[in-house]
């Protein structure tokens, strides 16, 4: 399938389809991008399968079962540069909130035969398997910083994808702070920027869904959820969802005291 | 390999379906003795780390069942939990759920329709290989699958797990004059879908017809997308509240996928084939006329002719999203306060595919202490099974590769979201 250029093969494991997905909404690059990378294995865009190795490996999803172990290893043996997609493959996604619970449990509950059923107690990040060459975050991930990441790695250098937080693009987007305005509990001063500062954009606080920023400050971000009147159960509920296993140690600094009057004296029921 | 009356067909990684699923097939004496779809899709566990979390949740937590079709999650979700606290959202948030919603059906369509099902009517592995020959058809296809992502941008924040739906309504609602660089884009659309619908109404369909019962939500007076009761072909309908009453899951062996049955009735198909059969006459008057054009009847029960369903669909949404769009008023709040209480709440809208049905139960603190989620996939899947053993069993002369091929292109008319249903393919044809 397409060019005779570098070779490309996407790869799904547990996941939601939405990054791979990411690819084909590219409307207006995706026929340019074919035009240059020779996309070898896609199974969601084609039924052609080429035998490895490949040069380019995208992989979204993360490890749930023994086979995909075993898998996981094959496609890393495969590919020249292995870049893992979302949140599920960098951070195990929703499905790690497993980590916490009891799997047998939990597969009794959703499935009348849990003995039809084969899967791990857990649900990890690819990095927890094989060597991973670049990660790129999101739920789901960001179509632009695809396109900077493949045009990246076809004319051979670092891709340029920022590791400061959310709270960077809401300034550039001249967003008004919902924090400081509205006393609305926002993940963005913690959260990787990437998404545009979409949900404060629509008035919505941060949910972290493109998993922490480099450096995050847990002690100030736990303080601040709290004076906008989280309680300690909700403000780990916000850090477990999409990006578990990456926040976990901030889900831990649930309890700061509540930040010093100033810039951060927000309205909301103090701690 | 051929002619042989012992044998067996593996379609061991089915493509271009969302997903990961598997066809067995066993052959038996010179007749099919077994077709198994088997979904080996890991599950995920949704409806059990879905408890303890709040009302507030599920719109985001279950949009990532699925990157195709997150609206439809969202809305289920928001439909089951609003049921739950009593509270009725109408009026302009309504509407501009049913314009997001539209934006969904043309990106899921589109993307089905051009992407994964017409390669295999013109006998191409993938779209991208359709565009060495015919660029300007698979063009076509990527802007009008974009005019359906532009709606879920503009109105969601992003296409892929919108960013700015909730329970009761919306975080921040558009001004009407934000909508309006959207008119000219779904303009264009239109020409472009009505220009689909011809296109794959000169595909060569194979004969093919099944007699199942169909479901679909219906609304009258439109097509139902957003809310409804459900219909069927053969009995009377029913509430989104008496759906576990008249929909049976089970497990079966092969699957991590749940099947459905209808009590009493057996295998049945809900999505674009069905809403179509059941709720033809609300369909816009230039919908009608593209669906007649294109030689569909009163009913569709050629599973292949399901991609003149979806072409007309894509129609109709960008109509309607047009309409939605001229007739809109900002509500004066962008969400209803939805207080949480005790309850058990159901909600069911029209996925792309089909019905998408979820069940919340609440605590008085708005936690959710069970759910209950049930994807057309699924509901489909007895149905899928059915028709393939009739399909293979006319075909027992082809070879193994024709027949894995010709399969799949079968299996592509039902639009299969295996994310969805892990709760899907890989052909294996065991001929013994």
């Amino acid at each position: 399938m397409t060019s005779p250029g570098p070779t490309l093969a996407v790869w799904k494991f547990a996941s939601c389809d939405g990054c791979q997905l990411t690819l084909l909404d590219c409307e207006d690059e995706l026929l340019a991008v074919a035009d240059r990378v020779h996309i070898a294995h896609f199974l969601e865009a084609s039924r052609t399968i080429e035998p490895g190795p490949y040069d380019v490996s995208l992989v979204e999803g993360s490890i749930t079962t023994a086979a995909d172990v075993e898998r996981i290893h094959r496609v890393r043996e495969l590919s020249g540069a292995v870049v893992t997609i979302g949140a599920c493959a960098t951070a195990g996604g929703v499905q790690a909130l497993r980590n916490f619970a009891d799997i047998d449990e939990f597969t009794a509950l959703v499935y009348a035969r849990p003995d039809y059923i084969s899967t791990l107690a857990t649900s990890t990040p690819i990095a927890a398997h094989i060597d991973v060459d670049y990660e790129l975050h999101g739920c789901p991930i960001d179509r632009r910083q695809l396109l900077e990441v493949i045009t990246a790695l076809l004319v051979g250098r670092k891709p340029n994808i920022p590791a400061h937080s959310v709270c960077f693009e809401c300034k550039q987007r001249h967003n008004v702070c919902v924090v400081i305005a509205h006393g609305t509990p926002c993940l963005g001063p913690v959260t990787r920027a990437g998404c545009g500062a979409l949900c404060p954009a629509h008035h919505r606080g941060c949910y972290g869904c493109f998993g922490p920023m480099e450096t995050p400050n847990a002690a100030a971000q736990a303080g601040l959820l709290r004076a906008t009147g989280m309680s300690e159960d909700d403000v780990v509920r916000a850090y477990r969802t999409f990006n578990t296993s990456a926040f976990i140690d901030l889900s831990q600094v649930t309890v700061g005291p509540p930040p010093a009057a100033g810039p951060y004296d927000v309205p909301g029921e103090p701690t | 390999m051929t002619h042989r009356s012992d044998r067996t067909l593996d379609v061991r990684s089915l493509a271009r379906v969302e997903g990961e699923g598997a066809m067995h097939v066993r052959v038996r004496d010179g007749a099919v003795d077994q077709v198994r779809l088997e979904i080996y899709e890991p599950p995920r566990f949704f409806e059990a780390l879905l408890r303890g979390r709040r009302h507030t949740e599920p719109p985001d937590i279950t949009a990532r069942i699925c990157g195709i079709c997150p609206v439809a999650y969202q809305m289920s979700a928001c439909a089951a939990i609003e049921d739950a606290c009593g509270i009725e959202v109408g009026g302009s948030i309504a509407a501009l759920r049913r314009l997001l919603y539209c934006g969904e059906w043309i990106e899921s369509h589109v993307l089905h329709i051009y992407l994964l099902h017409a390669p295999d009517f013109l006998g191409y592995p993938s779209a991208l290989d359709l565009a060495k020959d015919h660029r300007d058809l698979v063009e076509r296809g990527l802007a009008l699958k974009k005019a359906g992502n532009e709606i879920m941008e503009l109105l969601g924040g992003r296409a892929i797990h919108p960013v700015n739906v909730r329970v009761g309504g919306f975080y921040r609602t558009p001004s009407p004059r934000e909508l309006i660089p959207l008119r000219d884009r779904l303009r264009t659309a239109l020409h472009q879908a009505l220009d689909t619908v011809r296109w794959v109404a000169g595909f060569d369909f194979p004969d093919f017809q099944h007699d199942h019962e169909l479901l679909a939500l219906t609304t009258p007076g439109r097509y139902a997308i957003e809310s409804g009761t459900i219909a069927t072909t053969s009995r009377p309908g029913f509430t989104p509240q008496q759906f576990e009453e008249h929909v049976i899951e089970e497990h079966v062996p092969h699957s991590t996928a749940l099947h459905a049955h209808l009590a009493g009735r057996g295998a049945y198909l809900t999505g674009p084939a069905a809403r179509y059969t059941l709720n033809r006459q609300w369909l816009s008057p230039l919908a009608a006329q593209a669906a007649t054009a294109a030689g569909l009847g009163a009913d569709c029960r050629n599973p292949y002719r399901s991609i003149i369903v979806r072409a007309v669909e894509t129609v109709y949404a960008v109509e309607e999203a047009l309409r939605l769009i001229d007739e809109y008023e900002p509500p004066p709040q962008p969400y209803l306060d939805v207080p949480a209480r005790a309850a058990v709440g159901y909600g069911a809208t029209e996925a792309p595919r089909g019905i998408l049905f979820h069940r919340y139960s609440l605590d008085a603190d708005g936690l959710v202490t069970s759910a209950r989620i049930v994807p057309p996939t699924s509901q489909n899947q007895a149905a899928i099974e059915d028709d393939l053993r009739r399909f293979v069993g006319a075909r027992l002369d082809l070879d193994d590769e024709r027949l894995t091929r010709e399969c799949e292109q079968a299996i592509r008319n039902y639009d299969p979201c295996i994310s969805c249903a892990t709760h899907f393919l890989d052909l294996t044809v065991d001929r013994g």
